[in-house]
């Protein structure tokens, strides 16, 4: 079995994460080439293996339906890392924090004085016809005015290395624990490269979370109680959800669990009788969180929750509503945002959008269509999309009426050139594209943001879709120090 | 500790109870049966008046032939008693409550059901019937070892027995009810020769002839065999042992007067009730497992009224059970 050879590596038409060019790495990824260079196919079949093992041991599954049955499936790891230099990256994170920042002032203008459309930055149209944007929060003020306390923003990178955002989440963003456990792996099956101590650590994550959840409590002083709510063993993301919740030491609780009180006050219902709640973290969408105001057949929800959270009786992370900013067309308008509210200029850049509901931009998407990637205002999970180059013509028809019959729910952007980084496809490594989803915490006085974050990756050659739940797999991301 | 999470928690051990004994009883009946002439009464039949299904069995099959009966009692899905049945709403129960329980539960519960799944399959046969018990009576009694071995003995660990206790009291007074049915001689004199190995029979099963032999040294005897499963106080499969544990565990909980309160009227009307009579006089005897029955659905009923939060939902959901 032959030796990894980088000047074989074909990474030409993007930008590779690791190689600068074949044969030539990045400075802050030269430990982890030379590293891999020295190895053969065996050796990297051998710690594939060893990772696989570990998923399996460590019982790290994420959950997909087929054919009506729940299946848990191992989680699709990639053992070579993802390197990102630290400078880069303390920029990166300081444009995470401004951007997040600037969305949370949005949000709760929106649900005040709407100042920001008074003063024509923003128009009334595009909430008029936001889905998330939700009336029954109009006027609260959730405490330290942090709407969206947990938002996971995925970056991508074209061919000239420039890191851009894609779009953020801000309702129930979902892989964190992804990100954990990849490190537990990856220190598990490379612990020679960690000796170094040059990449940077991980895991207080879980720390900084429990910190910024006990900060909203409402009753302060007090040891404050604090649940995850999940949707339930059938929710695909319930593994990260009884994760996050055993790492915290709270408890996961679902709806059926709590009730709310004649006083407005959340309780849980435990064998010693009832136990009151202060903070909520819900991974349950914001439509199916209360019967009362929402979605009356809704059994995932607690009657009444709102009512608690609208008298401050409890805090709910996300704050309901948060989503109307988790918007692909409220996303053209951020970088406007961040100078509107912060009088700064981004230091993150966005992807140049058309919105369709604007009627030049409208003539140039329905123009472009074979070059341009369409989304729809508010789908996640990459459905619903139209990727230009890789459609067929009917496709294109399809949504030429799509987009002329609701103008404003879609929008359009380049198709960026997204940056690869070597996988291993068999015993051999090749180039495949990536993004990253790094999570930032908004808490009473300050704002966390993880080092780095989850490096999603597609695995088949070519394609960039990297969700879990279409083929897509996972990698450690390394912030390296090179001082 | 959740409500939601002790309710699981519970049916969790009934569940593998149930799995665990149903698994005994045909493979006791199936050695049993090879000791008969084809002329007694005794034949697979009873093992499906047992489980009180018999109109979802005769929905599904013809006859009830060996391998009818085999196939409805440990891998049909229809029928919620079922081994493979038991063992799926284990598992659904355990998968909830995963990160509570030792890791190396749900790794045996886990493979146990796919093995099961595949039997399911494969469709169960005279052949492989010995080997695929005892694997799920083994497995059970793993998980109970791991159980014991690595579970600190808080809340989780009180609901677990009270679970298995009370469906392990359920079992063995359904097992002594059908079974006597059978063996009791209308008239004393009545006396078959099969007698004494139908009775060892009934103890087999439950695994109780070694300690009945250690503890009584008689004969294997109605009345007495009586005695040893409902009112003897060590051995862990009988109805009183059952019961006292019951009332031990339930010393660990908050507000458990009320639910001790049924046990403590219970144990008493157990323990003094006359065997000799009652070995002699089927009816008698059947007439009094109802009223045990009928007793342990009032106490699961006070248990999931006072854990599980019926108190403040309204009525509490009930998982199935054999009834």
């Amino acid at each position: 079995m032959s030796k990894i050879n980088w000047s074989a590596y074909a990474c030409k038409g993007f930008y590779d994460e690791l190689m600068a060019r074949p044969g030539v790495p990045h400075p802050a990824a030269e430990m982890l080439c030379d590293y891999l260079a020295e190895l053969g196919g065996r050796e990297l079949a051998e710690l594939k293996n060893a990772s696989e093992v570990a998923i399996q041991v460590m019982g790290i599954t994420f959950t997909v339906y087929s054919e009506g049955n729940m299946i848990d499936r191992a989680w699709p790891f990639d053992i070579v890392p993802r390197i990102i230099p630290l400078d880069e990256w303390q920029r990166t994170e300081a444009g995470l924090k401004q951007r997040v920042e600037a969305l949370n002032m949005f949000i709760n203008d929106l649900y005040h004085e709407q100042k920001i459309i008074r003063d024509k930055v923003f128009p009334a149209e595009v909430l008029a016809h936001s889905a998330n944007f939700r009336k029954q929060c109009v006027g609260i003020n959730p405490p330290n005015n942090v709407w969206a306390h947990i938002c996971g923003s995925d970056l991508v990178r074209d061919i000239d290395g420039t890191l851009y955002v894609l779009e953020d989440n801000l309702r129930v963003p979902s892989g964190v624990s992804y990100m954990l456990e990849n490190r537990n792996v990856t220190k598990r099956i490379l612990p020679e490269l960690f000796a170094t101590g040059k990449i940077q650590p991980v895991d207080d994550y879980t720390g900084q979370l429990y910190d910024m959840l006990a900060s909203m409590s409402p009753r302060p002083g007090d040891d404050p109680q604090i649940v995850v709510m999940t949707p339930g063993i059938y929710n695909s993301a319930y593994f990260e959800h009884s994760y996050l919740a055993q790492q915290m030491g709270v408890e996961l609780v679902e709806g059926s669990d709590l009730v709310v009180d004649d006083d407005d006050v959340v309780h849980m219902l435990t064998v010693n009788g009832l136990k009151r709640v202060d903070v909520i973290y819900r991974r349950v969408d914001d439509l199916f969180l209360d019967p009362e105001v929402f979605h009356p057949e809704s059994t995932l929800g607690v009657p009444g929750l709102m009512r608690a959270w609208r008298s401050g009786k409890v805090a709910l992370v996300n704050a309901p509503g948060a989503g109307v900013a988790d918007d692909k067309v409220v996303y053209a308008f951020v970088p406007e945002i961040i100078r509107y509210y912060l009088d700064q200029e981004p230091l993150l850049a966005n992807v140049p959008s058309y919105l369709c509901m604007r009627e030049d931009d409208r003539r140039y998407v329905l123009d472009h269509l074979h070059e341009l990637v369409v989304k729809p205002a508010n789908e996640s999970g990459g459905y619903g999309m139209l990727v230009g180059p890789h459609s067929t013509k009917k496709e294109r028809e399809k949504f030429a009426e799509l987009i002329k019959a609701d103008p404003r729910n879609y929008m359009a952007q380049p198709t960026l050139k997204l940056s690869t980084t070597p996988t291993l496809i068999d015993d051999q490594l090749e180039p495949r594209h990536v993004d990253l989803r790094p999570f930032i915490l908004s808490g009473k006085d300050s704002t966390y943001v993880t080092t780095g974050g989850l490096t999603r990756v597609a695995l088949t050659k070519g394609s960039l879709v990297v969700n879990s739940s279409q083929g897509g797999g996972s990698k450690d991301t390394w912030i390296v120090d090179l001082n | 500790m959740l409500s939601r999470v002790a309710e699981n928690i519970y049916w969790l051990a009934r569940y593998l109870e149930r799995a665990e004994d149903t698994a005994r009883l045909i493979n006791v009946t199936s050695n049993l049966l090879l000791d008969f002439p084809r002329t007694t009464r005794l034949d697979w039949d009873s093992l499906v008046t047992i489980t009180g299904a018999e109109e979802l069995f005769d929905e599904h099959y013809e006859t009830r032939s060996a391998d009818n009966v085999l196939n409805f009692l440990c891998v049909d899905l229809h029928y919620s008693g079922s081994i493979i049945s038991s063992l799926e709403s284990a598992r659904e129960n355990l998968r909830t409550t995963r990160d509570i329980m030792p890791r190396e539960v749900w790794e045996e519960l886990n493979t146990l059901y796919l093995d099961t799944l595949k039997q399911v399959e494969a469709g169960i046969t005279s052949r492989k019937r010995d080997a695929f018990l005892k694997r799920v009576i083994r497995s059970c009694q793993a998980i109970n070892g791991l159980i014991e071995g690595s579970l600190s003995h808080t809340q989780v660990h009180t609901f677990l027995m009270l679970g298995r206790n009370l469906e392990r009291a359920d079992m063995t007074t359904r097992i002594i009810d059908v079974r006597s049915a059978n063996l009791l001689p209308r008239s004393p004199d009545d006396l078959t020769p099969f007698e004494n190995l139908q009775w060892m029979s009934v103890l087999k099963s439950l695994t109780g002839y070694q300690m009945y032999r250690q503890q009584v040294r008689l004969r294997v005897r109605g009345p007495d065999v009586l005695r040893f499963l409902l009112q003897d106080e060590f051995f862990p499969r009988a109805v009183a042992s059952c019961l006292g544990q019951l009332s031990f565990e339930l010393e660990d909980l908050p507000r458990h007067e009320e639910v001790q309160a049924l046990v403590d009227d219970l144990l008493p009307r157990l323990v003094n009730a006359n065997m000799e009579k009652m070995a002699h006089t089927p009816d008698l005897l059947h007439d009094f497992v109802d009223t045990l029955q009928i007793s342990f659905n009032e106490l699961h009923q006070a248990i999931a009224d006072h854990y599980f939060s019926g108190e403040y939902r309204g009525q509490t959901q009930t998982q199935s059970s054999v009834a």
